[in-house]
């Protein structure tokens, strides 16, 4: 077991590197940028614990349930028993929060990773995002099939030149 | 008590999980496959709404029962909670039960719920659906772009959030209109059908429930009376660009009403019916 007294933040979010997405598993949660915070707290039992500061990408996020489970399991896995997850809403998630290594993995797990500028997150009618690269062959000769893709945070593109189909991470 | 930030905490539940449960109806019957998976999405974002707005509600309904009996209540697990809940025929029977975000959803019977009317109607064919989706996510987007400023936390922080994903819902029905409205005979007389079946349901977004009246005046509510002419702006737009007449091009006309006071159309019943039966049947149930 574990004594907090002499652990750090930094080492509660190594251990969150190897938690990872459920629904894109390449990605951890601390690549995704869904970790807000991490606290160390004193309980009136005296064992020290951990908060853990979430925010889901989207309002119905069905892997929130598994992430938060998962933060657990890994905790515990290292011997911290006393863990608090808190859920927070704001600031809301942005894709800005999606660290380089991450949109890297991505890219190579097959995925478009999100512009790093926002583009089209407006009400603006028809509207597309310019120079979404394909993942598989790096054209940027692509197009829109669909604004919702097989899961809310995802687009589905498809590249003129190699004709691959691909999810594109949308900027959000 | 604040009975208010309640009732109007659970009319904004109820209108997001209403439509969405309406509109995830679709799945697997979509026109083609990535507009299923849209409408899909959509419903998602909308029951994820509404999960953190009955999850507030819950924590609200439980602190002002605390302080009514002056104690915790008995029952101390969600899920003896909604079995109990269930067995004493929902909400208003059990006062002693925990609030939990599924008994608000599960367990209240029509009267209880405070959706706009326009949210329960049937999908109709894909125009009407996309319709009621345009009309609805329109005023949404304008009511979440007050509400984030409101003085509540909880619900400023909920709609700043929510508002990200209805910007997408606005954004893609919006198209939808004008692909149907501006597309073939076939596609303009059903989107001028759609029109006539639902427009007289759109003025009760903008008539004002007691407890929405009341909510404004403390700060936390959102003034739907204000949204009005910029809703109207948004469609008569729309419209125009999708070849559409506005049915009433000077104001609202006849409108029907009574959805926030828990009067509800006929087709409430059925969505309830459809989305509250297995744990009705067999109370608590998970999987």
């Amino acid at each position: 077991m574990n004594t907090t007294t002499n652990i750090s933040t930094q080492h509660i979010w190594s251990i969150l590197e190897d938690v990872t997405d459920p629904e894109v598993p390449v990605l951890s949660v601390v690549d995704l940028g869904v970790i807000r915070d991490i606290k160390l707290f004193s309980s009136s039992t005296g064992e020290d614990g951990i908060e853990v500061v979430i925010t889901p990408t989207y309002s119905g996020c069905p892997a929130m349930d598994v992430i938060r489970m998962n933060i657990r399991m890994a905790l515990l896995q290292h011997g911290f028993r006393n863990v608090q997850i808190t859920t927070v809403l704001s600031p809301a998630w942005t894709t800005d929060w999606m660290s380089e290594a991450g949109k890297q993995k991505l890219k190579v797990y097959g995925i478009a990773p999100p512009n790093p500028k926002q583009q089209v997150c407006n009400t603006q009618l028809f509207a597309e995002e310019e120079a979404i690269q394909c993942p598989h062959c790096n054209s940027y000769n692509t197009r829109r099939i669909s604004e919702f893709g097989s899961t809310a945070c995802k687009a589905l593109y498809q590249c003129n030149d190699c004709h691959e189909p691909f999810d594109y991470f949308k900027c959000h | 008590m604040n009975n208010t930030l309640i009732d109007y905490t659970l009319h904004l539940a109820d209108n997001a999980l209403i439509i969405g449960q309406r509109n995830s109806e679709w799945c697997g019957h979509g026109p083609v496959l990535e507009q299923d998976i849209a409408l899909t999405n959509i419903s998602l974002d909308l029951i994820g709404q509404a999960r953190s707005l009955y999850q507030y509600a819950a924590e609200l309904i439980n602190d002002s029962r605390r302080l009514s009996t002056g104690n915790t209540p008995s029952i101390p697990t969600s899920r003896e909670g909604r079995g109990e809940a269930s067995s004493l025929n929902g909400m208003n029977t059990a006062g002693r039960c925990e609030a939990t975000e599924d008994t608000l959803a599960y367990l209240r019977d029509s009267r209880e719920y405070k959706n706009c009317l326009l949210t329960e109607l049937p999908n109709g064919d894909w125009a009407q659906t996309m319709l009621r989706q345009f009309f609805f996510s329109t005023w949404q987007f304008l009511l979440y772009q007050r509400l984030q400023h409101s003085s509540n936390t909880r619900l400023a922080a909920i709609a700043e959030k929510s508002l990200k994903e209805v910007t997408y819902h606005v954004r893609w029905s919006s198209e939808w209109i004008i692909r149907l409205g501006d597309g073939t005979e076939e596609s303009h007389a059903r989107m001028r059908h759609a029109i006539d079946e639902l427009w007289m349901y759109t003025g009760e977004l903008f008539i004002p429930a007691e407890y929405e009246l009341n909510a404004f005046k403390q700060g936390a509510g959102v003034d739907v009376t204000s949204l009005k002419d910029e809703w109207h702006q948004r469609v008569n737009e729309i419209f125009a660009e999708a070849m559409l007449p506005v049915p009433a091009a000077n104001g609202q006309g006849f409108s029907h009403t009574g959805g926030k006071q828990g009067l509800h159309t006929e087709y409430i019943g059925f969505v309830l019916a459809e989305m509250q039966y297995m744990q009705r049947t067999y109370p608590g149930c998970e999987w």
